[in-house]
């Protein structure tokens, strides 16, 4: 028997209604057809097929007699809403069609005798259904395919035949051919079938409304309701849910115009329920949701006054809790086909309020059912007994009546006879609405005169039966089932509070293991969130629990939060507690927490001297930090910081929040080196072990570090409080790194937000602010100080490629002896990688190191260095690529020194570092002009050019060249010796040095028109560091030059100036650079300044290679620079060669003299 | 009237919670700190759409068989709470939000005080009698 089934609703209500038809006639255990054709009705029914119910029942089964129709209402009085059995009868009972199978074919040879048969058995139906609605159909099994309708002439005679003979009309016979296709056939028979039980049910629903007239409303009050409610279900039946949503509602607003009394209270608020159950549950199937939610909210707000008997009050808690439950779970169901539920609308909430009406019938319970705990059973057995069974005799006559609604599930409990049992079943049975009915008819019939005896025997009986209902198993399981919902539904804290709940029902319930469990799970979120009520009420419960069942850490842990500073505990209970901590300590039985069940508290009792006997196993490490203790430690390291020769502080405050003050017994800081863990314990029973309630404790320790330590960090890993001794109980708070709390964080941040850090005086500073005490968990240990100095000197920028000296001095303020110093000197690591490739550093400075040379020096051993001395060191640094570099200079020795009488031998250091910059010395440009010196975009083969070098310093520092030269690759030079015009010269800062060269490019093979010219070398340097400095070499890249060839090569020789009127001798030289024989054509034209003598027009012909000279003789006539006669030359057979190439290798101008005096000689003479 | 006022800090641990003294007093904390759920996600719903004009009061956060709980958030975060017995219908919407806006200056007055460490619990006296005025009276 499920505990509260009482409360269930019927199945049949909770079902969807579908049109019941009965099947006759087949037998589906020993006939193969039959059984097919019952399965093609039944197995694998889906959603598209007709809502029917099928039902194989024997051809002569007895159905439900029908009651004579009453002719008039006017002295019939109804003596309930409902009878018990009705929606179980025309759901499984009564049928709206009865179907008789029967096998046989057109052509039978026995067809006479066959169709009488077939007659009898329908009249037989027909009788037990005497009075019905119900309809009657008959399906003829036939072997053979019909054929098509009017083709069988004898088939349809026979039919027509048959119809007559079974008073059917011809819509009632149907043909059902076992051949292939029997679900076609079966699908289209349950269609026709559907449409007969339509009829039926429609004509029922008439029937039941023609009622109407013939009521009143004084006395039919509650026929109204059971029409309507009748009306609606054969609505919903016949599918027609809109109607029958309509009907419910109807009869909904009749229940409640009922005149309700205590006695029929529960009546009515159980068929308030059965309708309100149907409404929602239709609105919510035609996607209503928000209708459904506000019939329930009318529903409850009608109902949730209407208490009933006060003695049987946790009745009406039951009710309501059911009709939250069942809200709740017909709203998940329409969630699970696709409703969506929002946070604050979720099935969640419904089991939530059906939990808390369970509470509620629990509380009533217990205070209702009390008294019977008391009484003891054999007296109340007796009377009991003996209304037992007059009341069963009533009960029964009733049930023959049909008159009552009872709950369908009570019929179900048979009588066990069993001691006990017995009586409760037996009331059971006639339980709730059954002992009400004998009141309802006292009050409206005035049969049977009230009983105060009975009446008061039934409500004892009703109440022991309540105090046997496992109350807290129905509300744990209604709260998780909300809890489920509120997961889903993003409702984090309601999920807590259900769950707190739940602890604290199987706290109820004494499942301590459970209680504990849950409340534990949900105690860190209100931790964290700080709600300190709440978790001190949570913390009390778990307390009962871990007391009860004498769990010692769980009791310890609790204690020590409850005595804590999150606790709102009062004074008196935190000293209770904190006494019985103290009595753990000391391994004794601590008193019981109040308000236990006294039963509990003595097996807890003996379960703790148990515990208490056992020997061993009496240590006990609790990891705290999570937790807000009464004991609140905070730990830091003096400096984030400690050279190796000071010795490394560390202190670690202590402060109870108990009511009284504290002892224990020790205190140790674990550090991450485990060897220093020897020096931070301390340990003994002095009275510096005990904490004062409100005063901080300061423990420091002091330890020096080991030089190998030298540049790690030390953490604290933990720190131990043991409390008790080991004579009772030991148990050690473990914090880990440097202690804090659950509320600490929050603390300190409250702390430094705080206007007092600023307000107060000095006088209030010296006691110690707890919360604004800061943690610090490591210290590095960092290496001794340096007593020495180091200097750099240098000049900088560095010039590119030279060799930079950096001049280094070393001085000891040591008062010992400095071993073994050491130099490590080059570019600082962590720049960029590409300065490590351009970078050498060397210590010899005599010659320009190669690349071999490393960026760093690592390890230069200088010695040892005596107080005061001093030591110098040049470091020589070639910068390939121009940049800024950082330089570091590290020196490192090692001394002997003493900590706190320790000898310890101390490595220091002293980093120097220093940023150059490195420019170039001097820029280069590089030009090629012709031997007019015009710039040359390009230079001919085989004509002499020349090459123009600028060097510009732009060194700060002023620079010697020492020399230059040229090295040339194709080029050859034109003059025979090459000699450096730049030797030994000094360039200030902006000062230029230029050179030149003249140069010849002899014809290439390769086709490629550009022509690599070679390089230009420089060695040089910085003028200050004198003579025995090595040169630097630097190289010049020369530009690459374009090379033509020119067919025809043509200059002139011509004097260096004219003079007026005198002859002027040209001789031009064409050469023809082709292989081929060359025409040319030349002209010359007229020239204002010259006359001319010579061949103006020409045309001639060169052979390859050969030259041809043409002289002519200028007569100069003006004086100044005079354009020459312009010569033109062409060649005929290549008119794409450009002349005006050629002309550029001719003089275009020439320095005319005015003439000479003839006198003048004569003059000069006489002068 | 409201049998429960709070005012929950932005990192919604309690600074100030009142309830009437003849009911169980940690109902009503477990009633605000589970409206908390409600408040967070209308927070988070307001923060998506628009940051800056929002509408403070949050009206009803969720009916319960016994009570209704209204909520109010300041623009610092800081969380008010009325809860009032469901069988008052005369409180109009209207009329809770003139109690939120009382609630909200008188708590703006206390964060004014210089000597008030915004974060720690409420302890003023002209807070609590603005609280008094709105609770119900009792006895």
């Amino acid at each position: 028997m499920m505990a509260g089934s009482q409360w269930e609703l019927p199945p049949e209500l909770c079902c969807r209604p579908m049109a019941f038809v009965a099947l006759t006639g087949l037998d589906v255990v020993y006939n193969a057809v039959h059984r097919a054709i019952w399965d093609a009705f039944c197995a694998n029914r889906r959603a598209d097929r007709v809502p029917i119910s099928f039902k194989v029942l024997p051809g002569d089964h007895e159905y439900p007699k029908c009651r004579t129709k009453r002719t008039s209402y006017e002295w019939y009085i109804p003596k309930g809403i409902l009878k018990t059995g009705w929606m179980n009868k025309h759901l499984n009972l009564v049928p709206a069609l009865v179907v008789l199978f029967y096998e046989l074919d057109w052509d039978d040879p026995q067809w006479k005798e066959k169709q009488s048969e077939c007659a009898t058995k329908v009249e037989i139906v027909r009788t037990s259904l005497q009075g019905r609605n119900t309809k009657v159909a008959v399906v003829l099994i036939q072997k053979k395919t019909p054929l098509p309708p009017g083709e069988d002439l004898v088939a349809s005679e026979r039919a027509s035949a048959l119809c007559n003979a079974c008073d059917l009309s011809g819509k009632s016979l149907f043909v059902l051919p076992h051949t292939d296709h029997l679900v076609g056939y079966i699908i289209r028979l349950e269609n026709a079938f559907y449409e007969h039980a339509q009829t039926y049910y429609y004509t029922e629903i008439r029937r039941v409304k023609s009622h109407k007239e013939f009521l009143n409303k004084t006395t039919h009050q509650l026929l109204f309701v059971r029409h309507q409610f009748k009306i609606a279900f054969f609505s919903e039946l016949k599918q027609d849910t809109q109607n029958a949503l309509k009907y419910y509602r109807t009869a909904y607003s009749l229940v409640h115009e009922l005149r309700a009394h205590e006695t029929n209270m529960l009546e009515i608020k159980t068929m308030a329920g059965f309708i309100n159950y149907k409404i929602c549950r239709l609105c919510f199937q035609h996607n209503t949701p928000l209708d459904a939610i506000a019939q329930f909210r009318k529903h409850i707000d009608l109902c949730k006054k209407k208490i009933g008997s006060a003695e049987l009050a946790f009745e009406h808690a039951a009710w309501m809790s059911k009709q939250f439950q069942s809200f709740g779970e017909l709203f998940d169901e329409a969630i699970k086909l696709g409703l969506t539920a929002i946070q604050t609308q979720n099935p969640g909430f419904y089991y939530q309020q059906a939990a808390c009406y369970s509470q509620d019938r629990k509380q009533l319970a217990q205070q209702l059912c009390q008294v019977i705990a008391h009484l003891s059973v054999p007296t109340t057995l007796t009377p009991v007994n003996e209304i037992l069974h007059s009341a069963t005799a009533t009960a029964s006559k009733r049930r023959e009546r049909h008159q009552l609604f009872v709950s369908p599930s009570a019929p179900n409990n048979h009588m066990t006879v069993e001691n006990g049992d017995y009586l409760t079943c037996v009331w059971r049975e006639m339980s709730a609405t059954e002992v009400k009915h004998d009141f309802f008819i006292v009050v409206f019939a005035g049969i049977d005169p009230p009983d105060a005896e009975k009446e008061k025997t039934g409500i004892l009986s009703l109440q022991i039966k309540e105090r046997d209902v496992p109350h807290s198993e129905l509300i744990i399981a209604l709260l998780s089932n909300a809890v489920a919902q509120f997961k889903k539904y993003k409702c984090p804290r309601m999920k807590s509070h259900l769950m707190v709940q739940m602890g604290e029902e199987y706290y109820h319930a004494k499942d301590y293991t459970k209680a504990l469990k849950l409340l534990d799970y949900v105690m860190c979120d209100y931790r964290t969130e700080r709600w300190w009520a709440l978790l001190t009420s949570i913390l009390t419960t778990a307390l009962r629990c871990a007391y009860l069942m004498a769990s010692v850490k769980d009791y310890t842990i609790y204690c020590m939060e409850l005595l804590g500073r999150a606790s709102t505990l009062k004074e008196e209970q935190k000293s209770k507690i904190e006494k019985n901590l103290i009595k753990v300590l000391m391994n004794e039985v601590p008193d019981p927490e109040p308000e236990c069940d006294p039963s509990s508290v003595s097996a807890a009792r003996s379960l703790w001297s148990d515990r208490m006997a056992l020997a061993g196993s009496n240590e006990l490490t609790i990891e705290v930090q999570d937790y807000i203790p009464f004991i609140q430690c905070k730990a830091k390291f003096q400096s984030p910081s400690f050279h190796v020769d000071q010795p490394i502080q560390l202190q670690v405050f202590l402060r109870a929040d108990c009511p009284h003050p504290f002892n224990f017994n020790k205190l140790a800081v674990s550090l991450s080196n485990q060897e220093y863990n020897q020096w931070c314990v301390v340990e003994s029973a002095q009275d510096s072990m005990t904490l004062v309630p409100g005063k901080t404790r300061c423990y420091s320790f002091s330890f020096v570090a080991k030089t190998e330590d030298v540049g790690k960090k030390i953490e604290m890993t933990g720190i131990e409080v043991m409390l008790g001794s080991d004579a009772g109980r030991c148990v050690f708070l473990s914090w880990r790194g440097a202690g804090g709390d659950a509320a600490s964080t929050h603390e300190a941040l409250q702390a430094s937000r705080s206007s007092r850090r600023w307000g107060r005086g000095l006088e209030a500073r010296q006691e110690l602010d707890w919360d604004s005490l800061s943690l610090q968990h490591s210290t590095m240990i960092i290496s001794r100080v340096p007593k020495i100095s180091v200097q750099l000197s240098h000049q900088p920028p560095a010039l590119t490629n030279e060799m930079f000296c950096i001049s280094l001095t070393v001085q000891s303020q040591e008062e010992n002896v400095a071993k073994e110093v050491k130099l490590t000197a080059g570019l600082k690591p962590g720049q960029d990688a590409n300065l490590g490739q351009t970078t050498h550093v060397t210590l010899d400075g005599s010659k320009v190191c190669d690349d071999s040379s490393p960026a760093l020096l690592p390890d230069v051993p200088l010695g040892d260095l005596k107080p005061g001395e001093k030591l110098e060191r040049r470091v020589y640094v070639r910068c390939v690529s121009t940049g800024p570099r950082v330089f570091l200079f590290h020196v490192a020795y090692s001394i002997d020194t003493t900590v706190e009488g320790r000898h310890i031998v101390c490595k220091c250091h002293k980093d120097e570092t220093v940023t150059i910059e490195t420019v170039v010395p001097f820029e280069v440009s590089v030009k090629f002009v012709s031997t007019k010196f015009e710039p040359l975009d390009r230079v001919a083969v085989d004509i002499p050019f020349l090459l123009m070098t600028d060097v510009l310093s732009s060194s700060p520092w002023p620079l010697m060249l020492n020399s230059s030269s040229l090295q040339l690759l194709t080029m050859t030079s034109n003059t025979p010796q090459l000699q450096s015009q730049l030797h030994e010269v000094v360039l200030q800062t902006g000062e230029c040095a230029s050179e030149c060269f003249c140069l010849r490019c002899p014809a290439q093979t390769s086709s490629s028109s550009t022509v690599a010219t070679g390089q230009y070398l420089i060695s040089w340097r910085r003028q200050c560091s004198g003579a025995d400095g090595p040169l630097i070499q630097t190289t010049v890249t020369l530009p690459h030059v374009i090379l033509e060839s020119v067919p025809l090569y043509i200059h002139a020789d011509l004097p260096s100036f004219g003079r007026v009127r005198e002859s002027l001798p040209v001789r031009y030289h064409i050469e023809n650079r082709t292989g081929l024989v060359q025409e040319v054509e030349m002209a010359v034209e007229p020239s204002d300044a010259f006359m001319f003598s010579g061949l103006k027009q020409v045309r001639l012909r060169i052979l390859p290679g050969s030259e041809q000279q043409m002289l002519y003789n200028y007569y100069p006539l003006m004086a100044g620079y005079q354009t020459l006669p312009q010569l033109n030359i062409s060649l005929p057979r290549c008119p794409t060669s450009n002349t005006n190439t050629l002309r550029r290798f001719l003089p275009q101008r020439i320095f005319v003299k005015p003439q000479g005096r003839q006198l003048d000689d004569a003059s000069i003479a006489a002068a | 009237m409201a049998v429960c006022i709070a005012v929950i800090a932005k990192e919604n641990y309690p600074l100030y919670i009142r309830s009437v003294p003849t009911q169980n007093e940690l109902k009503f904390h477990y009633t605000v700190h589970t409206s908390l759920d409600v408040v967070e996600e209308k927070i988070s719903a307001v923060g998506k759409s628009l940051g800056d004009q929002r509408e403070l009061y949050l009206g009803l956060l969720y009916p319960t068989e016994d009570y209704k709980v209204y909520g109010y958030v300041t623009n610092s975060k800081v969380k008010f709470v009325i809860v009032v017995d469901s069988s008052n219908t005369s409180l109009r919407d209207n009329e809770i939000r003139s109690m939120f806006r009382k609630l909200h200056n008188s708590f703006t007055d206390v964060m004014c005080n210089p000597f008030h460490n915004p974060g720690d619990p409420i302890q003023s006296k002209a807070f609590d009698g603005i609280v008094s005025g709105m609770m119900v009276q009792t006895g």
